[in-house]
């Protein structure tokens, strides 16, 4: 179970990266199969419930795409 | 209030305080510097903000700052110091902020001299700094007239949303004159300035000081949008003297300080039986083109005089519209000519007459 | 039972940044809006945005703002604070418009002690204009103005703006922080939020300069621009308090 959850403004996401690095536990990655409206693959978490809500993607995402939940 | 003997630049300085300026922001240059001097001493006592910008770029964008956040404010300069607030006054415009700026006009291009001049008429008039804008402009000849103008300006600035400058030369700056300050001037209705940076308070959207427009046809929207504020100005804001039209053989056209030099010859044309008529504009911008319709049919020929090499000359000759021959007189540099060379330009041009 | 523990701040508008993916511009936009929203400040704060890539982001912070030309800002930001003392007044400036052609507005304000809180933000580069060599371009690095890489001789040694700024007395705090980690994003929101408590307290001048990254111009990823920043700017942009209020002011 969960510690933490990720909600991401897909549409607002430029696809930069910053918080694939960020994220301690490698959880994070760019949607391999979609293309926003931007032209950008958007952010997506490929293994959501080893999420700790640490907040550490939404530190570094430059659009404010991210919203962080403790569970 | 009775007349009371004051120096130009420190009755400039009163005359703001009168109309409500709540901040200045200058910096020194000859012939205007007891102008902040008056200010630093007491503006404070009108619960105003006086400072001594680092320069006068500074000064123009503190103005700019002040004005966005909605207060009456002034800065004043001489010649070099005013082209350094091109820039600022540009934006100004730009962002449609008011605001009155003093030019105590002096001799140049360049460093020039310290003595009075009427050549920053083109500086003034088509805009030292860059876009399709204007600067309302007074061009007063004496202090009790400078004093009203001022207060006036305020009103002015502010119910256009636009620069307001006073061009005045180091001789205006630099001599005492009796003035009252508290004479009443003509005052506008002027709206609330809902636009100003006042801080949201939580009780509005947030509002912006701004004249970039990236997209070009915003930009065009924006510019004639100032366009027909200049339009309705120049309709509205013309404002000169006429003195002696009545059967005029030659009209003088003048401003300020030469305006002043002027009547003197005239006195002498008119004791030598030489009838000379003056049209003084009192806006160099908007000129006052409507007075060019006043010159008399007895007029032979217009004799513009100014204290440079001819700067104004073009708006008499557009103005003229090819009606007259348009003579030439000036001295420059900071020298003031005495009435006789009027005296002898005006008979030389009858003499002789001519378009330059 | 969940929690939200971190979201968009309401200080900043919905308007979509328009910065380049990456641009650590977002990050300290982002910043700024939280610590006024947070101190509760956005009701009375005016903000001056500066000429460089961040020039219209007065569409994104939700204050009143007021646009200033290149380098004007902190006389523009006096302006405003002479006239409105309560409002909170910050400016927000590149390496162009404060080290460049603002070294006169930004020395005179901290002379003065202007109480005003600014942003610096230096990333070595001309953003907007397409990536020339700015005072704070590091030497041996190369830019479309310094093709070969600076150099000293030809260009001087870069400017180090909080030293500079720290020699005078009135800059009450000057600190410099980094946003390439989380660890350093946090910090460096610590020392906004402290700035803006100086100006608060009206205890005058505080300066923030952000180390921060141009991808584009640096031709480098997101996180490759982060790594340089971090590998070579920290040398000679040391992280840090250069000065601060005494104990006893605060």
């Amino acid at each position: 179970m969960a510690l933490g959850k990720i909600t991401v403004d897909i549409e607002r996401c430029k696809g930069c990266g910053l918080c694939i690095e960020a994220c301690p536990y490698h959880l994070l990655e760019l949607t391999p199969d979609y293309v926003n409206k931007k032209g950008y693959q958007p952010m997506r978490i490929h293994t959501p419930e080893k999420c700790i809500g640490c907040a550490n993607c939404a530190m570094m995402c430059p659009d404010v795409c991210i919203t962080v939940e403790r569970l | 209030m009775a007349k009371v003997m004051m120096k130009g630049n420190e009755a400039m300085a009163l005359a703001a305080l009168k109309a409500g300026c709540k901040a200045f922001f200058g910096y020194p240059i000859t012939p205007q510097s007891e102008l902040p001097e008056y200010l630093a001493k007491h503006m404070h006592k009108y619960g105003g903000v006086f400072l001594q910008a680092e320069s006068e770029v500074a000064a123009i964008n503190m103005v700019y700052g002040a004005s966005g956040a909605g207060v009456r404010v002034m800065t004043s300069s001489s010649s070099p110091g005013i082209a350094l607030k091109q820039e600022g006054i540009s934006y100004m415009a730009g962002a449609e902020l008011p605001a009155v700026i003093i030019n105590v006009m002096r001799g140049g291009p360049g460093l020039g001299g310290i003595q009075p001049s009427q050549a920053d008429y083109k500086q003034i008039t088509r805009g030292g700094g860059n876009g399709d804008y204007y600067v309302i402009a007074y061009a007063p000849e004496d202090l009790q007239e400078t004093v009203n103008v001022i207060k006036e300006a305020f009103d002015v600035a502010d119910l256009y949303r636009n620069p307001v400058m006073i061009a005045v030369d180091g001789l205006i700056g630099q001599m005492m004159e009796p003035v009252d300050v508290d004479m009443e001037v003509p005052k506008r209705d002027l709206p609330e300035k809902t636009w100003a940076t006042t801080g949201t308070q939580g009780k509005r959207p947030p509002v912006n000081i701004n004249s970039l427009y990236l997209d070009p046809l915003s930009l065009e929207k924006h510019a004639l949008k100032l366009a027909e504020k200049y339009r309705l100005i120049k309709a509205k804001e013309q404002r000169y003297e006429l003195v002696n039209m009545d059967g005029a053989e030659l009209v003088i056209v003048a401003f300020g300080t030469m305006a002043r030099i002027t009547r003197s010859a005239m006195e002498i044309l008119a004791q030598e039986g030489i009838k000379v008529g003056l049209l003084r504009p009192i806006t160099i911008w908007p000129f006052p083109e409507k007075a060019f319709n006043e010159i008399p049919e007895t007029a032979k020929g217009i004799l513009c005089c100014e204290l440079s090499t001819g700067q104004m000359i073009d708006d008499v000759k557009i103005a003229n519209n090819g009606r007259l021959p348009v003579g030439f007189f000036g001295r420059t540099g900071g020298m003031l000519p005495e009435p006789e060379e009027i005296v002898n330009a005006v008979k030389a041009m009858l003499g002789g007459l001519k378009h330059e | 039972m969940s929690k939200i523990v971190f979201q968009r701040t309401k200080g900043l508008t919905e308007k979509e940044f328009s910065y380049c993916p990456g641009c650590t511009h977002g990050i300290i936009h982002r910043l700024v809006a939280e610590v006024l929203e947070e101190l509760n400040l956005l009701d009375r704060a005016i903000g001056i945005s500066p000429v460089g890539c961040s020039v219209m982001n007065y569409e994104f912070f939700n204050c009143d703002m007021q646009q200033a030309a290149h380098g004007r800002a902190p006389a523009v930001a006096t302006g405003i604070k002479r006239v409105r003392p309560d409002a909170i007044v910050f400016t927000y400036q590149g390496d162009g418009d404060l080290a460049s052609i603002g070294t006169a507005e930004i020395v005179h304000a901290a002379h003065r002690s202007e109480n005003i809180t600014v942003i610096f933000i230096n990333n070595a580069v001309y953003g907007m204009t397409g990536g020339q060599m700015a005072p704070t371009t590091l030497v041996g690095q190369k830019t479309t103005t310094s093709p070969y890489g600076r150099d000293p001789k030809h260009s001087g040694q870069p400017i180090r703006m909080s030293e500079l700024l720290a020699t005078i007395p009135g800059a009450t705090y000057v600190e410099r922080v980094s946003v390439h980690d989380p660890a350093n994003v946090r910090k460096a929101k610590r020392a906004v939020k402290k700035a803006f408590e100086i100006q608060m307290n009206g205890l005058g001048f505080s300066f923030v300069e952000f180390i921060s990254t141009c991808p584009v111009n640096w031709g480098k990823t997101p996180q490759e621009a982060l790594n340089w920043a971090k590998e070579n700017m920290l040398s000679y942009y040391p992280l840090g308090v250069f000065r601060e209020p005494k104990e006893d002011a605060q």
